[in-house]
């Protein structure tokens, strides 16, 4: 689809929430039915419309959570304190509302199962949403290229999917899970918290001669500091992809 | 300014869209200020309203502005010495 003819403008589509699910303390994941939804790739977005009985909108950008399945959509939401969308989507909507949104869009920060290269994923925080889209998408694919996710989090519990990653680094053959925690550790972890640095590159990363791909998504410190890592690692800087969100200084 | 939002080229790829028909993202695109040559999705938006700015990741002079204003659209490009689109 992307890049090999034109697309056209996009048109909203009214969706509607079949399912909410809580994924940590902050996060919710909205499963939505679009009618007429055409598919995505994994790492798309949709911008989501809300609307003001003043005529007042607020259109936000957020990663497909799911791999390509129908009418059916799943985004996971952040909710930020000072957010003007996120609290709404998380704490507020219910089940049978309509949502608009359009998409689905961006064509960079997509991994098409169409190689067998291997693929390196790094997460922090709520940067793992389309990430676990590439994922979802790579289970059900026929070419299953070996994928590390790196996941760097503040503690256990601000896990996003924890249970399904946790089956899915038993179930999904070549899929390797490595958590970052930087402020709490579970109990007897190994190491005191740490943030993702040039060790743990070098211990988990697929060698640079596999000519891996790399997707790095999560607060624009964190993609930074990846991003850095992976160059002087003497990764091929044109093969590290990254999407970048929140303020910049933000926290990871 | 509210914090939900993405603050790169990714973010703004639906309302690039929809003046290009197609995905401008992924496109690479030449700084005119320094020459670095990346994606449009790479390039860092600084905010929504009243209309969009990406910068070069590099040296952070705009490469594109996109305003919606009295029933208008406005585009500057001139950050831009070309974009570069792959296999359309």
């Amino acid at each position: 689809m992307a890049g090999t003819a034109l697309l056209g403008r996009l048109v909203w589509y009214v969706a509607t929430v079949a399912e909410r699910r809580q994924e940590t303390e902050t996060a919710w994941t909205l499963a939505l039915t679009v009618p007429n939804w055409p598919g995505h790739e994994a790492g798309q977005h949709v911008d989501v419309r809300l609307r003001a009985q003043d005529g007042y909108t607020a259109v936000r950008s957020y990663s497909i959570a799911n791999a390509a399945q129908g009418e059916h959509l799943e985004i996971t939401i952040e909710q930020l304190p000072d957010g003007e969308v996120s609290p709404y989507l998380a704490q507020t909507i219910a089940i049978g509302d309509a949502l608009e949104l359009r998409g689905p869009v961006g064509g960079w920060f997509v991994w098409r199962p169409a190689s067998n290269d291997p693929v390196q994923l790094f997460a922090g925080g709520s940067g793992v949403v389309p990430l676990m889209a590439m994922v979802r998408t790579r289970a059900l694919s026929s070419v299953r290229p070996p994928f590390h996710l790196t996941y760097s989090v503040r503690a256990p519990e601000s896990i996003i999917y924890a249970p399904e990653l946790r089956q899915r680094a038993t179930r999904d053959e070549g899929l390797s899970i490595t958590y970052a925690y930087t402020r709490t550790t579970p109990p007897g972890w190994p190491t005191s918290p740490h943030r993702v640095d040039a060790a743990l590159i070098s211990e988990t990363a697929f060698p640079s001669s596999k000519n891996p791909i790399s997707f790095v998504c999560g607060p624009t410190p964190f993609v930074e500091a990846v991003a850095n890592l992976l160059a002087h690692a003497g990764y091929d800087s044109s093969r590290i992809k990254t999407e970048r969100f929140g303020p910049t200084g933000g926290t990871q | 300014m509210s914090t939900d939002l993405f603050f790169d080229g990714n973010a703004v790829a639906g309302e690039l869209r929809n003046v290009f028909c197609n995905d401008v993202t992924a496109a690479e695109g030449e700084c005119a200020a320094c020459g670095k040559i990346a994606p449009l999705a790479e390039g860092r938006v600084y905010a929504f309203a009243p209309g969009i700015v990406i910068r070069c990741s590099a040296c952070g002079q705009p490469l594109l502005r996109l305003v919606n204003a009295d029933s208008r659209l406005w585009l500057d490009i001139r950050g831009l010495v070309y974009l570069q689109f792959r296999s359309l």
